[in-house]
């Protein structure tokens, strides 16, 4: 449905993104994961014909997105980072005048459907200005649904949402799925784990991983590590930790706090709880330590020795 | 409905949610009558028929004031506001956008000059005006004003910022005013055509009289299109940058 081949933008003498290449089936959810400024949006305003490529291609149900740009915008629905709204108008009218522009036939009928499956039907008359965030990202959704597309590109669709809300959107974004294709940035790990059949991790404009989450999770739990914090301390301690089978090194923090780092595919919190206790230290808290997009990052470009050379410029 | 249309609709409906369209035309129509007031109280002093010819020129001028306040938020706002996104990736053209911002303020505009039709009105029950030269009076004031609007429309695209495309459509509207002087300075008699050609008020001054010359409807008709022209493809470069 989604077709990226070779795409580059390069912006003076940076280059935004750079040689990106993917392809997405139709009916998939594709996460597109990097920290700010990696190049999502950038790809993203490629892909929906709102920038031209620098080099490459993209297509869209086999429409160039770029010489077939029409084409290709009737098929997708778009929600770019910033929800672009106007605050002067109602919730109702302004879904009616973005149904309007794409050729909705019926449009009341078009309106009411998107305003019910996000969930905001009953602000419908209200003017998007007196709206909370978590309502504007949801209109800024409806508008992207309203004429029913193949493909939806949603950027950061979670953003500035508090937990509750950020849960709704993302119960929405995967009740959506199926029919539609879903291509979505993010840069919370946690979201592309919930709701996407596939990640695709972009780091200084270039594809670094390409996997599905459970995958990409097994691989970067490989070397897991587990929080501990221990009344008690002393050379004795350190000792009894690394003795325990499977643990590679031990880290002292303040307070009691001890990070251990685990050899890939084992669970040795057992052990390690057992240890402690043995040896007679109060054992006050064990936890695995959830590894930090940052963190990934830096595995990810250690392991592709291209990416490590960006890293010096 | 057509996307021109679409996109004309949804602006002039927010013209009139927001108080720039009232504040607009209230402040137009309040010059205007108050000097209509007065020219007409000088004119039955001195006796002479009553004619609507100065008041045209002083709504032709007073547009100076009206266009750029109406013509700033078109493109500079969804710029600003990331609108213009939403708009760029929807099956519309760039064209399409820019017409329709422009007939949207053409629409303002129309409606400021059907209510000064209450002057002709006033002088048809009192005098006996003719409505020939008032009728080409309000065609020039109509073109002149769209004119004045296709250039607030492009230098609203070329900023994101409202007050920044205000001050540069009236920097560009008073420099096409002032070519008619400039054309009585120099002495080379085909530069002093090509400056008249140019200026604009000059253009007026024909319609109302009460002529309709092809040469000034030409004239206001192309620098529309220039202008629009040059806003779509404004609109366009945003893209390459």
């Amino acid at each position: 449905m989604i077709d990226v081949e070779g795409l580059t933008k390069i912006y003076g003498p940076r280059a935004a993104v750079q040689d990106l290449t993917f392809h997405v089936e139709k009916g998939e959810i594709v996460g597109f994961l990097g920290p700010n400024g990696a190049g999502k949006t950038t790809t993203m305003r490629m892909l929906t014909g709102y920038l031209p490529p620098t080099d490459g291609r993209a297509s869209i149900a086999g429409f160039d997105t770029f010489s077939q740009s029409l084409d290709v915008r009737k098929r997708i629905g778009y929600m770019p980072e910033t929800v672009p709204l106007y605050p002067e108008m109602a919730v109702a009218d302004y879904l009616d005048f973005m149904a309007a522009l794409r050729h909705v036939p019926d449009r009341k009928a078009a309106v009411q459907r998107a305003m019910q499956v996000t969930h905001i039907e009953d602000r419908a008359r209200m003017n998007i200005g007196k709206l909370s965030k978590g309502f504007r990202q949801r209109v800024g959704l409806a508008q992207a649904l309203v004429h029913d597309p193949d493909v939806l590109i949603l950027d950061e669709p979670t953003i500035g949402l508090d937990p509750r809300q950020i849960i709704e959107v993302r119960e929405l974004i995967k009740s959506l799925a199926g029919q539609r294709t879903i291509l979505l940035s993010t840069h919370i790990l946690p979201e592309v784990e919930q709701i996407c059949t596939r990640v695709l991790i972009i780091h200084r404009g270039k594809l670094v991983a390409e996997d599905t989450p459970q995958n990409l999770g097994a691989r970067l739990h490989g070397s897991a590590r587990i929080g501990l914090q221990i009344a008690g301390d002393g050379p004795a301690l350190q000792k009894a930790l690394v003795a325990v089978p499977g643990v590679l090194s031990v880290e002292t923090g303040e307070n009691g706090r001890y990070q251990v780092s685990v050899a890939s595919d084992q669970d040795v919190r057992a052990q390690l709880a057992a240890a402690v206790v043995n040896g007679g230290w109060g054992l006050l808290e064990l936890a695995p330590v959830g590894m930090s997009l940052e963190e990934i990052f830096l595995q990810l470009t250690k392991e592709e020795p291209v990416a490590a050379e960006e890293q010096t410029d | 409905m057509p996307n021109i249309l679409v996109i004309a609709k949804r602006e002039l409906q927010s013209y009139f949610v927001s108080p720039i369209a009232y504040v607009a035309i209230a402040v137009y129509l309040v010059i205007a009558g108050f000097i209509f007031v007065l020219e007409m109280t000088g004119m039955a002093q001195y006796g002479a028929s009553p004619s609507l010819q100065g008041q045209f020129g002083t709504m032709v001028f007073l547009l100076l004031i009206f266009a750029p306040p109406l013509t700033m938020r078109l493109l500079a706002e969804e710029q600003r506001m990331g609108t213009l996104e939403l708009l760029l990736t929807s099956p519309v053209q760039d064209w399409q956008v820019v017409l329709g911002k422009f007939l949207a303020s053409l629409g303002v505009l129309l409606l400021t000059i059907v209510i000064t039709f209450a002057y002709g009105l006033m002088l048809r029950a009192y005098g006996n005006a003719d409505l020939g030269p008032m009728a080409a009076g309000y065609l020039g004031l109509f073109l002149a004003g769209g004119a004045l609007m296709s250039i607030g429309v492009l230098t609203s695209a070329m900023t994101q910022n409202q007050v920044i495309a205000a001050v540069l459509a009236v920097a560009t509207i008073l420099l096409l005013w002032v070519l008619g002087a400039a054309s009585q300075l120099v002495s080379n008699l085909t530069a002093t055509q090509v400056f008249n050609q140019l200026a604009f008020f000059e253009h007026t001054t024909n319609f109302w009289r009460g002529i309709i010359d092809t040469n000034d409807a030409v004239y206001f008709l192309s620098l529309m299109a220039l202008a629009l022209f040059l806003a779509t493809r404004v609109l366009e470069t945003r893209r390459w940058r």
